[in-house]
């Protein structure tokens, strides 16, 4: 397919894609401001990072005054996800693919840009992945930074009510499917539980574990014994 | 404070692109180990839960309203509403809760 066609197709197929990103960049403006983010920051941060849980949990460590490779591992742990979304769209390049284009693609990757480059018939135009990128991304950061100004002139209820506009989001991702998978609904239960009941215990003690490194911790145990207990079939 | 605030975020920045882009200059062939795939097959869900609990409760100002609102979304997102509305329930709870609690 011609390179414009594709970028024209990855436009049109971006656009709700960006409308769902401008609202969830809303709210995650919101905890931004919380975290004590500038409008600017939040924009910048936004534009090259594009990851909603990530930049959540880094946020999060700002206001906590974490250490820098504290910020590495939860970007790492929070995106990990993107390695295997990306290592699959290896698999999707024809082979005369140049490097830099790869690299650009790779980029580009978020939960939904993946969805759509994957879906790509026959091997994936890069063009059509800068398409989708191109409409989004500026929605995302525009998002994220209406948020931090909107948090400052919204009344005290109305932001406290916003607040939760991202867990909502995050609660429709895990949902779905741990009703379809009871392993995975059973590590989501045992991640509720456990979060809950060693903050808890972090709290009381006066542990210096900081908020960001608990959830690293938690992740990474509570995957690797699902792995172990529950591997995902061969296919 | 004493670390910067711009810092944080172009490590953010650098560390999410090259997570993003390592497998596509250095991973040729699919993944093999069974242990891997499985434990990043579980790593997105459980990181979120993680994050959600008990975040939501006390994010809000009144716990109740917060635990009341993770409950309704739960059951909005088991019923098979997508994200909108279940963050758009989320948020309508807690603002008439706050009106009570």
């Amino acid at each position: 397919m011609d390179n414009g066609i594709a970028f024209r197709k990855g436009l049109r197929d971006g656009t709700p894609i960006a409308l769902g990103y401008f609202a969830v960049a809303f709210s995650l403006g919101f905890m931004a401001k919380k975290c004590t983010l500038t409008p600017i920051q939040g924009f910048i941060g936004s534009f090259f990072t594009r990851a909603s849980a990530g930049e959540y949990g880094v946020y999060s460590m700002v206001v906590q005054d974490a250490g820098y490779l504290a910020v590495v591992a939860m970007s790492l742990v929070t995106n990990l996800r993107y390695l295997l979304m990306s290592t699959a769209l290896t698999q999707k390049f024809s082979p005369d693919t140049s490097l830099l284009k790869r690299i650009l693609t790779g980029c580009c990757v978020t939960d939904e840009i993946f969805g759509i480059s994957i879906a790509y018939e026959g091997y994936l135009n890069p063009w059509y992945t800068y398409g989708a990128f191109a409409i989004s991304t500026p929605l995302w950061a525009l998002g994220t930074t209406m948020g931090i100004v909107a948090g400052t002139i919204l009344p005290d209820r109305a932001v406290s009510a916003l607040s939760v506009a991202l867990y909502g989001m995050f609660i429709a991702i895990i949902i779905p499917p741990s009703k379809k998978d009871r392993a995975v609904g059973i590590a989501v239960v045992a991640a509720f539980l456990l979060s809950w009941g060693i903050r808890r215990v972090v709290m009381l003690n006066n542990i210096g574990l900081s908020s960001g490194a608990i959830t690293i911790l938690l992740t990474i145990v509570i995957s690797a014994i699902a792995a172990v207990v529950r591997p995902v079939k061969d296919n | 404070m004493t670390h910067s605030t711009w810092i944080y975020i172009l490590v953010m920045i650098l560390t999410t692109n090259l997570i993003r882009v390592i497998p596509l200059t250095l991973i040729r062939g699919e993944i093999k180990n069974r242990f891997v795939r499985s434990f990043l097959y579980y790593v997105p869900y459980v990181t979120l839960a993680v994050m959600t609990f008990p975040a939501i409760v006390e994010t809000t100002n009144s716990p109740v309203a917060g635990s009341i609102a993770l409950i309704l979304g739960i059951v909005a997102a088991w019923l098979g509403l997508s994200l909108f509305p279940v963050s758009v329930i989320c948020c309508v709870a807690v603002f008439i809760l706050e009106f009570f609690f």
